[in-house]
């Protein structure tokens, strides 16, 4: 597998379809146990970054997921915001200076952005958040030693619906307690859709 | 700055504007900065946060107070983002209650710690006697 600019560019492309065309979808999974704005934030802050990404050239990776970072930390409100604006932000450090990220530099960027996601939003899994996606889809990576896209992006879908059966224990839904089981969280789904996206990117 | 400064952040603009009206009819020498809500719509944003946080940044400390969880990661990327951070210190407070004792605090001359210690006493605080 050879990731590059391109297929970054691609990764973020594919992101923004998913997310504009499950925008609703997300907006009604946040408006059960959140504050409703997910769909509309995640919309916004992933078709700056393709405006942003799409002209400008690249001479690494790490230059490349900067300007998401920082456009998701401006653009993206609510949690969701600092949580992939950080998570993009580590995945630009691990890869600063690479124009090509081999499977292993790939897998250990990843890991870089679910530490940054964990310290940020100080979770654990079991919480119900993005977490109950990335932790199992990134020992799954980790065991694998290589970039397994298509099967971390079906882990993923698996695990997203598996939030449906926790409590939430952070953010706006953990307010409603037990009430929140029973709805899938919406940042484990918007993980979700990156993970599919990536398999997508790495695809074609 | 002689003064600690106060940095408030909601995810209603309104909200902190007023409550910057409040604070500064009781305290107006302690220097208040606000960030309130994500462009023009509810939220945070940690842009206006860093940007508040420069804007009254003394020695002498500034204390950030914040309302509900995702304006705490907002801070947190916000004073990531600064050169000097040693001299901020977020408090665990509820946001109005603790911003007042904390200009009261602030106007007393006392210090950053100081100041964070008393502000975050008002978790304790008895509202209404039962």
């Amino acid at each position: 597998m050879a990731f590059g600019v391109e297929q970054a560019k691609r990764w973020m492309s594919i992101i923004n379809d998913n997310i504009q065309q499950q925008k609703e979808h997300l907006t009604e999974l946040d408006q059960a146990i959140g504050d409703g704005d997910h769909g509309l934030n995640m919309a916004r802050g992933f078709q700056e970054v393709v405006e942003k990404i799409a002209s400008a050239n690249y001479e690494d990776l790490g230059s490349l997921f900067k300007d998401v970072s920082m456009t998701l930390i401006a653009k993206v409100g609510g949690a969701s915001g600092p949580l992939y604006g950080t998570a993009f932000l580590k995945m630009s450090l691990a890869l600063a200076g690479k124009k090509e990220a081999d499977d292993k530099e790939m897998v250990a960027a990843l890991e870089a952005a679910l530490d940054g996601i964990k310290a940020r939003g100080k979770a654990n899994v079991g919480e119900k958040t993005m977490v109950d996606v990335w932790e199992p889809v990134m020992e799954f990576l980790r065991e694998k030693g290589s970039m397994q896209a298509k099967e971390a992006a079906l882990l993923a879908k698996e695990k997203m619906e598996h939030t449906k059966e926790l409590e939430a224990k952070k953010g706006r839904a953990a307010y409603l307690g037990s009430r929140s089981v029973g709805h899938i969280d919406p940042g484990s789904a918007s993980s979700y859709l990156l993970f599919a996206a990536l398999a997508e990117a790495l695809e074609g | 700055m002689k003064y600690v400064s106060l940095v408030l952040i909601s995810h209603s603009e309104e909200i902190v504007n007023g409550l910057k009206k409040l604070l500064n009819q009781v305290q107006p020498d302690v220097s208040i900065a606000v960030a309130g809500g994500n462009d023009g719509e509810i939220g945070t944003n940690t842009f206006r946060i860093k940007e508040a946080i420069e804007s009254v940044y003394s020695e002498k400390g500034v204390v950030i107070l914040f309302d509900l969880g995702s304006a705490l990661m907002n801070a947190e990327l916000a004073i990531e983002m600064l050169e000097k951070t040693d001299r901020i210190a977020i408090a665990d407070a509820p946001l109005v209650e603790g911003a007042y004792i904390a200009a009261v605090e602030a106007g007393l001359g006392k210090s950053l710690d100081e100041v964070v210690r008393a502000c975050e006493q008002a978790k304790q605080m008895v509202k209404v006697e039962r």
